[in-house]
């Protein structure tokens, strides 16, 4: 077995399991030497993961998938039997734009659907004011961050296309730019959301789990020709993350993992901000309002960390949503062969079909038309063009 | 400086997107030497996208240290914002290169229909300029510590020179001698002396 690992990861809390795995020596546990890089851009985990400088990486579902179908750049087929985390981000905005979406807001704040048409009545009246379009920022082309604002948006009857300006932000630009100006809101991961509370510059408007309950968010990933050299390994690191998994998840390790997190060489955010995601109890604007979701991150727990194909296909079809790549068949079948679960029960010792129990297969998005992977036309079909809502 | 300029037709307008001033420096004087004239450098990060839409590049150099190389990403998306498709310079058929430019890190920018004989100069001077400054850096910081080495030994010496009446060459002889039997580095004997001597002030 190859043991002697270079992973890469992004300083988010959802890059916990791989972390814990190391720091806390479940992956030596497994006989492996693993190097953790903290890495300052989604463009450098994929580039180094795609030419070997890493051997796995902390890596944005989305972007393994568009790598694997060469979208938006090169074609290296990667391949994910592990899901480091579900769900784990939020929707902050201005204190200004957050005051202006309440204003308008008839019903729960906390509904999406209530703070999306919200949204629609602030941007038609800005239009009519003649006032710039909102600017939001998100991570990456190819993000759950980006595919979530858009969905939310869209469902209320805004143009993610049209009616605002969509900007892609590195995370920890995020805060500033939203202080500076420069962006009106963000969907970001924690602890970007909190820190922005926590200064009084941004107020968290909707988590993202609200708007879908069990959405893949970041993958452990590997290049798919070098994990068939080294079946070993992979099986060995998977069990690692599943044992750091389960531990994150235990209430009782909860400081213990914010402690190891917090660490300046792996998260380097204050153990109080950790604890706070990882317990899904948020403070959402400076005046000290909590909300609390028990979906909001899952690391380990409800069968979380595998890999469902099903997410693979919704989030394929983002893509073709917003225009990224064009709908074919082959493109859909290649899209959910990235996620393996099948190598993720084997790695545990699982039966697929035990396995298979634990992982609903379903997308329950807060609205639009039923997710069918068998049929991603007649999906997009029935979204048609978004409404306009004038209020 | 060449005797005759690289390019007869418009040399390619390359901007280099760097937070280090003195890299970008030294790139940027390399890429003139080369005949290329049209270098802008720009350092401030904010409203990156608009300002790089302003100057509008053929070419488009940033270090891979730097967070807003997700930024570039969004001008692969076909948007209403994008003037001219830009893409990720990769030579598929160049493997060498790419690991050549991530080692050195770099990565590279071009818009679409510049040829690739026209950027694989521009990159291999990117590169070399690159593992040049990272040389440089890596001499400056070996100075650096090997002056606050000489710092502390200077000190461990002036303590025993006091507590064992010893000559300074005496003292240095002694740390040396301990050194070499401890197959320690003489600086790391030194800073236990003055760790100990803190200690029992």
């Amino acid at each position: 077995m190859n043991g002697a690992l270079h992973i890469g990861f992004i300083p988010l809390i959802d890059a916990a399991a791989l972390i814990v795995a190391v720091d806390k020596g479940f992956a030596k546990a497994e006989g492996l030497d693993v190097t953790l890089a903290r890495e300052v851009s989604w463009s450098n985990v994929r580039d180094k993961l795609n030419i070997g400088l890493f051997d796995a990486a902390h890596l944005l579902a989305p972007v393994a998938i568009a790598s694997s179908l060469g979208v938006g750049h090169v074609k290296v087929p990667i391949m994910a039997p592990f899901n480091l985390g579900l769900n784990g981000n939020a929707i902050t905005a201005s204190p200004e734009l957050h005051a202006a979406i309440l204003r308008e807001v008839e019903g729960d704040p906390f509904d999406p659907m209530a703070t999306a048409r919200a949204l629609a009545r602030v941007v038609a009246a800005r239009r009519r004011s003649g006032a710039e379009p909102l600017t939001f920022g998100m991570t990456f082309p190819f993000s759950t961050h980006n595919y979530q604002l858009r969905f939310w948006m869209a469902a209320g009857g805004v143009d993610p296309d049209e009616d605002v300006r969509m900007v892609v932000l590195p995370p920890p630009y995020m805060v500033e730019s939203l202080a500076g100006k420069q962006v009106d809101a963000f969907c970001v991961g924690d602890p970007w959301n909190s820190i922005a509370v926590d200064r009084g510059v941004g107020c968290i408007l909707n988590f993202a789990s609200d708007i879908l309950p069990r959405a893949v968010e970041k993958v452990l990933a590997f290049r798919q020709g070098w994990s068939e050299r080294n079946k070993e390994t992979v099986s060995a690191l998977v069990r690692a993350a599943f044992r750091a998994a389960e531990f994150i998840e235990q209430h009782e390790n909860r400081a213990e993992v914010a402690r190891i997190l917090s660490h300046p060489g792996r998260i380097g955010v204050p153990a109080d901000v950790v604890q706070r995601t990882l317990d899904g109890r948020l403070k959402v604007s400076a005046d000290g309002t909590m909300l609390e979701s028990r979906n909001y991150l899952l690391i380990g727990r409800e069968g979380a960390a595998r890999p469902d194909p099903v997410q693979a296909a919704w989030l394929y079809a983002q893509m073709v949503r917003w225009k990224q790549t064009s709908l074919s068949p082959a493109a859909l079948d290649a899209a959910m062969a990235v996620f393996r679960p099948d190598l993720h029960d084997a790695a545990l010792g699982r039966s697929a079909v035990a396995g298979a129990s634990e992982s609903p297969g379903r997308i329950e998005a807060f609205a639009g038309p039923t997710f069918d992977p068998g049929d991603i036309r007649t999906y997009l079909a029935a979204f048609g063009s978004p409404e306009r809502t004038n209020g | 400086m060449g005797a005759e300029p690289p390019q007869k037709e418009a040399s390619p307008k390359i901007v280099i997107v760097d937070e280090s001033p003195i890299r970008a420096a030294i790139l940027e004087e390399g890429l003139r030497e080369a005949g290329f004239t049209g270098v802008v450098h720009i350092s401030e990060m904010q409203s990156l996208l608009q300002r790089i839409y302003a100057l509008d590049p053929d070419v488009i150099l940033i270090d891979l240290e730097n967070p807003s190389r997700d930024i570039l990403e969004q001008m692969f998306q076909v948007s209403r914002a994008v003037r001219r498709p830009i893409a990720m310079f990769v030579d598929q058929s160049d493997a060498a290169s790419i690991q050549a430019s991530v080692d050195a890190g770099v990565s590279a920018y071009i818009v679409d229909g510049l040829k690739k004989e026209r950027i694989k100069p521009i990159l291999d001077l990117c590169v070399s300029r690159f593992n040049a400054f990272a040389k440089l850096q890596d001499e400056l910081d070996r100075a650096k510590s090997a002056l606050e080495d000489r710092k502390v030994i200077d000190r461990a010496k002036g303590i025993l020179m006091k507590l064992k009446g010893l000559t300074e060459d005496e003292a240095y002889v002694l740390l040396r001698s301990t050194a070499m039997r401890e197959k320690k580095k003489i600086s790391e004997i030194a800073q236990s002396i003055l760790t100990a001597s803190e200690l029992l002030k």
